[in-house]
């Protein structure tokens, strides 16, 4: 009559395609509005060298950094920090460490995962060193000091006082059975 | 409508196929299809019903008696999405399949077969739903919501419970299709969409966000899917993954979900309350603005689901108060509903006693709410039983009730006869009490502290838990009187209904013989403004 229900039916289709990859498109979306629109830093990049160099040191603040560590239930690591907390001026470089023991009986595959409170301090915390940029893979009962080297942007707001540095460990699962499967595949052809 | 056409030239003379199979399972026709939904909604009704009855048996008394935590776990996932998924949307897609054609003048869906396959999906998805109770590692334990990583560290029942939601999305978006097809095609002439009845509005909207949602859920339970098996780290935070991000997409879903099982209760309820006020309801525009309205905001509303994330301070902000905006458009309805009252010549049959009952106590969920939208009460009411009592005020007495009330106003005109009033009015009682005592005291248990999806919890909530527990079980048992009344008039009432049943009803439904014939409007009815709920564009 007005229209014919075949038109309208794959119009909707269309939407229900749309919407479909809208759905998948929420994942960029999601980023990109943490990152431009909300102000929270997700990536786990180091900072420009250049620029944290040109930043002076704010003789007149002091800013407390707190450590946080954690690892994930399916890794049998011990991770602490050094120090909870250290003070720093802002726009000096400022280095802390990271202590890592495998406790299991193999070699394990690891990934830190960072987030800084309040998220939207976040942009204002420069990593020149961390050991979350790589995967880092401890033998069995191998222990590792990692250092962290990070400047704080003098020109964080003056409310914050207190900035938290949290990582979590999580196992890389995928890396450790390609770590296995690179030793494992010797004895394999040895019994064959 | 080719389709239509040619069905209808074979089978001209309203005789019914003959045998189950023909009858049943091929059938094109949107009454049988109809019928099929709401029968295997209410089958689900108490499959669902069922497993609440476990949960509030558990929760009797403190302590664990009667089952094992995990098993308590399966069941408050799976009640929720059996509740859902298998009795809500199927009832209200039932009540449009059987009720928009004739509400419009047209002679069936615009896609018939493809109404057929939408509903004969259902039950394969739900066997398969169904099916990871018995399965070695049990069902889902995660919660309805399947938040990552909780959700994907069960066992691979979570691949049969992915398959059957997409199995249920495919269902309602089909559905949808059909539906919108069907109200812009096949209107009888001089409908105008200003003067559609409020049911058939309701379901036009409803049917639009059906499309634009579920196909969203399809993609975060895909997402899901591929980081279990694929190795994939959308919401893997090993992998750069954020499973907040998962909460997200499926709030995006979520929240015009809630709205997609109330807004056809919202049409349920303005069609009886006209009838019953023998008035023609008040501010039909306002009534069908007020609708698109609440289904713009379901869009822009979803974190309020996740105060407690983490989220910017801005971001609470906003979601608090695009949340509270709602109120407006809600309050406009509930307004014209009790104005619709107003001065009427009111009498109070069943379904308008449900639509009464519905008018407040959903007006109770509407305010508890509020409540939940204020960010920092939020803090406190989040994941407690404060949020359970919630959102059982706008479902159970929400839209099942909505769905009743519908029942009982259209029950005639499907079978042709008339219910027992005593009964059906001893049902509303039993009900409408047994609910208040189960939810009510459920506000208190959570402004308490009581956390939501426990199977054990301290003493101190252990008498509102029994009071509950009592109401819950008075209400399971009320719904079989439910049943016993739909039985006793389709099959045994002697009480035949008139085509128009009730005194003041108005509209194309009402023109049809009860029982509907098999065939209706096979050529479309030539109409007169009166016989419009809303012809008269004035009021």
């Amino acid at each position: 009559m007005k229209h014919d229900a075949r038109g309208i039916a794959k119009v909707a289709l269309t939407v229900v395609a749309a919407s479909f990859l809208f759905g998948f498109a929420m994942v960029p979306i999601y980023r990109i509005a943490c990152e431009h629109v909300l102000g929270i830093k997700l990536s786990g990049e180091a900072a420009d060298a250049s620029r944290v160099a040109l930043m002076t040191v704010d003789e007149s603040r002091t800013v407390t950094v707190e450590f946080v560590t954690g690892v994930n239930s399916k890794l049998p690591w011990d991770f602490k920090a050094e120090n909870v907390r250290v003070s720093v001026h802002p726009g000096a470089l400022t280095e802390v460490w990271f202590d890592a023991t495998n406790n299991s009986t193999a070699a394990i595959v690891g990934n830190a995962v960072p987030s800084v409170a309040p998220n939207e301090a976040s942009p204002y915390f420069n990593k020149t060193e961390c050991f979350c940029f790589t995967e880092q893979t401890l033998q069995a009962g191998e222990s590792r000091r990692m250092p962290v080297r990070f400047v704080v942007d003098p020109q964080l707001p003056k409310s914050t006082t207190t900035l938290t540095l949290s990582y979590t460990f999580y196992a890389n699962e995928l890396a450790t059975r390609q770590l296995s499967l690179l030793s494992a595949p010797l004895d394999g052809i040895a019994k064959n | 409508m080719a389709h239509a056409a040619v069905h209808d030239t074979h089978d001209t003379h309203d005789h019914k196929p003959q045998g189950f199979l023909h009858r049943w399972l091929f059938t094109t026709n949107h009454k049988d299809i109809g019928t099929l939904y709401l029968v295997f909604a209410l089958i689900m009704f108490f499959t669902g019903g069922s497993m609440a009855m476990i949960i509030r048996a558990e929760l009797f008394e403190p302590g664990m008696q009667l089952v094992q935590p995990e098993f308590f776990n399966q069941m408050t996932t799976v009640h929720a999405l059996v509740m859902i998924f298998g009795a809500v949307m199927p009832a209200f897609v039932g009540l449009g399949n059987w009720m928009i054609p004739l509400q419009i003048g047209a002679p069936d869906m615009a896609l018939p077969r493809m109404n057929n396959w939408s509903f004969w999906i259902l039950p394969f998805a739900f066997l398969l739903l169904l099916s990871t109770l018995f399965m070695p590692g049990a069902g889902p334990q995660g919660g309805w919501t399947l938040y990552p990583p909780l959700s994907l560290q069960g066992s691979n029942s979570i691949a049969f419970v992915i398959l059957a939601i997409h199995m249920m999305g495919i269902s309602s978006i089909m559905g949808a299709i059909n539906i919108i097809a069907t109200i812009l095609n096949l209107r009888a002439p001089g409908l105008d969409l200003l003067k559609m009845p409020i049911f058939t509005w309701s379901w036009l909207i409803t049917a639009f966000l059906l499309i634009a949602v579920m196909p969203v859920l399809a993609g975060a339970v895909t997402m899901l899917l591929t980081d279990k098996y694929f190795g994939t780290s959308f919401f893997n935070a090993a992998g750069g993954g954020d499973p907040v991000m998962f909460q997200h997409i499926f709030w995006f879903f979520g929240h015009p979900e809630v709205y997609i099982m109330i807004l056809p209760a919202f049409g349920i309820v303005s069609e009886i309350i006209q009838t019953f006020s023998r008035k023609p309801l008040f501010g039909y525009q306002a009534m069908v603005y007020a609708l698109a309205s609440i289904a713009f905001l379901s869009f822009i509303v979803w974190a309020h689901h996740m105060f407690t994330v983490g989220m910017p301070l801005g971001g609470e902000i906003y979601f608090m108060y695009a949340t509270m905006l709602i109120a407006i458009p809600t309050g406009v309805k509930v307004f014209n509903w009790v104005t619709t009252m107003w001065e009427g010549s009111l009498t109070f049959e069943t379904p308008m006693l449900f639509a009464i009952a519905f008018v407040i106590l959903f007006t109770i969920g509407g305010f508890s709410g509020l409540m939940l939208a204020i960010v920092p009460a939020d803090f406190q009411y989040h994941d407690t039983y404060f949020v359970v009592a919630h959102f059982h005020y706008v479902l159970v007495t929400g839209a099942i009730f909505a769905i009743m009330a519908a029942t009982y106003y259209w029950l005639p005109k499907w079978s042709g006869n008339m219910y027992s009033e005593r009964w059906g009015k001893i049902h509303f009682w039993m009900s409408v009490i047994s609910v208040n005592v189960l939810f009510f005291p459920q506000h208190f248990l959570g402004l308490a502290g009581m956390p939501r999806r426990i199977p054990d919890y301290n003493i101190a909530f252990a008498d509102f838990n029994m009071i509950s527990s009592i109401g819950g079980f008075w209400f399971g048992a009320s719904q079989l009187l439910f049943v016993g009344v739909i039985v006793h008039a389709v099959y045994f009432s002697k009480n035949r209904a008139t085509s128009k049943v009730w005194e003041a009803a108005k509209g194309l439904e009402w023109t049809v013989p009860s029982p509907a014939p098999h065939h209706t409007f096979s050529t479309p009815p030539v109409i007169d403004d009166s016989m419009l709920a809303h012809g008269d564009v004035s009021h």
